[in-house]
């Protein structure tokens, strides 16, 4: 594109829209934007500061924001704690860590063979099936616990580990979000690797997949970010307290420290959600780009 | 033989594509549409899990809607209070941020793009942990340990356990953590406009960054913006729990935060009344449905 050459050649380079470098006419940005940062970020920069306070900092009066001397002793004490149930808090890491993993490569898979076929194969019932899909972008989860678990129930799913899974594996907005992004590949790419004889199978693996590199990333972070931070399957499906998350062990933490326990468990609970933000924040710093570029797709028509 | 070669056919030419189909379909169905259905079909019964259900017609919806004062006093006004500030007010927010984000060049653009998003990547029940400590009802809570400090109240308030806090603190903490996938693809589609778009505008005499904003920016990318409306509804619909996780019980104090989530759970899960916890989930569900028409019709290819 000309794009950048028209940039220079009208030197707006630094003005408008995605700018160069800096522009005297940005500073009023940064005003608006960096008291908004901070109290974006001042939650989250509680929840590191708690997670290294020493008990006397926490049950300090008057209670002080940031943390002076810090300590691991919240996290050691997180892990050589059993929750009521006599079940080390490992397990329920490992639970989630494990759970996660699977949901994510499953993820992957599942909707990007649905999107590929939605995408480039020929079929009769193609519109009605995205049309449905795009309905089904506002499916609110929540609204049918209910039902879910009379389904859940009699599929004999109740106390398994797949419930974690196959649920969240239904997932309108990846597949709509990589279906976005397949319609930019080209058909004359498909149709020349056809003409070599290549099977759907083998379009599929060797082709489509290397190039929607940056949807499946997209795709990873959410699935990412429903199964880590999955606390209610736990709670609504499963009785067998060696099955459920970390996340829901964070969950009976917060629910239990009330009233005089609430500054004594405080330090473990802080712990523990730094635990849980921590892997989210790497791994979109990690994929951010990608997630840009495949948001740029994105558009609802 | 002769019968069989129209599905021969069939399965030659669209086979394969149904077969890559089939996975997520059959958990979609599974997942997504049989409750849908099952939701709607016990909205017409009377079930409390013990007995099978009982057809009784409209009559929980009747009932949901003459005798139901609870929903009618304080789970309806509360819901569209909060529907409206936290839907329209966060999307237009993130709108706003996205359009300021996409002034600035790239590296202090991604900084702070990361920070306005990261609070949504956290779980609402991490967060419980420091709006806990944050609002905590003694002089040891930082938010009345701070004002104290400053003299600006005499007595530490119980912020989450009065009925006139309650819903300010909720939509607060709703709209920080409302800056998700929407608001990465709105600030994706501004930067995806051809700058000569605004080149030409400004040839044809448009001035202001106001009107640049409403007659390039805004139209130039109806399709993310729809995308972000309909994320935004969602998100607002899906984060009702936030008055429970905050007060720490169901119903929330005087049912000040009391939105239609917590409806359903209290008469599905605490009274076992599923027929009418399913009715309110199909209002819920047509609730979603109504806002998305609206912004169908602002944003949509039709419109």
């Amino acid at each position: 594109m000309s794009r950048n050459k028209f940039r220079r050649l009208s030197g707006v380079r630094n003005r408008g829209i995605n700018p160069r470098g800096f522009h005297v006419s940005q500073i009023k940005f940064y005003v608006l934007l960096m008291p908004l940062a901070i109290f974006m970020l001042l939650p989250i920069i509680f929840v590191i500061s708690n997670a290294f306070k020493p008990p006397d900092e926490l049950f300090a009066y008057p209670p002080r924001f940031f943390v002076t001397s810090p300590t691991l002793k919240n996290f050691s004490d997180l892990f050589s704690k059993m929750s009521t149930s006599g079940i080390p808090v490992s397990r329920y890491l490992f639970n989630s860590i494990l759970i996660t993993l699977v949901t994510v490569a499953a993820s992957i898979i599942v909707s990007s063979m649905a999107a590929y076929a939605l995408s480039k194969k020929r079929f009769k019932l193609k519109k009605t099936l995205f049309a449905v899909n795009n309905v089904a972008l506002m499916f609110v989860p929540i609204a049918v616990t209910i039902p879910r678990f009379l389904v859940i129930e009699r599929l004999n799913l109740l106390d398994s580990f797949w419930v974690h899974i196959l649920p969240v594996l239904a997932m309108p907005v990846g597949l709509f979000l990589l279906k976005q992004f397949i319609d930019g590949i080209p058909d004359e790419v498909i149709e020349a690797a056809q003409i070599d004889g290549a099977s759907d199978w083998r379009i599929y693996w060797r082709i489509i997949l290397p190039l929607i590199q940056p949807a499946l990333a997209t795709i990873a972070i959410l699935t990412f970010q429903a199964a880590w931070n999955n606390a209610d399957t736990s709670s609504l499906y499963l009785n067998n307290e060696s099955l459920r998350t970390f996340a829901f062990y964070l969950s009976t933490l917060t629910s239990t420290t009330t009233g005089a326990n609430a500054v004594a468990g405080q330090g473990i609970a802080a712990a523990a959600a730094l635990i849980m933000f921590l892997p989210n924040l790497l791994i979109f710093i990690f994929l951010q780009s990608q997630v840009m570029s495949t948001m740029s797709h994105s558009g609802l028509k | 033989m002769q019968s069989k070669s129209p599905f021969r056919k069939w399965l030659q030419k669209e086979g394969s594509a149904y077969a890559f189909l089939s996975i997520y379909w059959l958990l979609f169905i599974i997942f997504i549409i049989v409750p849908v259905l099952a939701a709607l079909a016990l909205s017409f019964t009377f079930f409390d899990t013990i007995q099978p259900p009982e057809f009784i017609g409209l009559r929980n919806y009747i009932s949901l809607i003459t005798q139901d004062d609870t929903f009618m006093k304080y789970v309806l006004p509360n819901t569209i209070q909060f529907a409206v500030i936290v839907g329209p007010g966060g999307y237009a927010l993130a709108f706003m941020l996205a359009w300021v984000l996409a002034q600035l060049p790239k590296l202090p653009r991604t900084i702070f793009a990361l920070i306005l998003y990261s609070p949504s990547m956290t779980a609402g029940v991490a967060m419980a942990v420091v709006w806990k400590s944050l609002f905590s009802g003694d002089q040891t809570g930082y938010l009345n340990s701070f004002l104290m400090g400053l003299r600006l109240i005499q007595e530490p308030i119980q912020w989450l356990q009065s009925p006139q806090y309650l819903m300010p603190i909720m939509i607060v903490v709703t709209l920080w953590s409302s800056m998700g996938i929407g608001f990465l693809a709105m600030l994706a589609g501004i930067l995806e406009i051809n700058p000569e778009l605004y080149e030409a505008a400004a040839i044809d005499g448009l001035n202001s960054r106001w009107q640049e904003i409403f007659f390039i920016t805004i139209p130039s990318m109806k399709p993310q913006m729809l995308f972000g409306a309909v994320m935004s509804i969602v998100g607002t619909f899906q984060a009702g729990a936030i008055g429970v996780t905050l007060s720490g019980s169901n119903p929330t104090p005087r049912y000040a935060g009391q939105l239609i989530v917590n409806h359903i759970e209290d008469y599905g899960f605490l009274r076992y009344e599923m027929g009418y916890a399913a009715a309110v989930s199909v209002v819920l569900l047509l609730m979603v449905l109504f806002f998305t028409r609206i912004s169908n019709r602002l944003f949509g290819s039709e419109a």
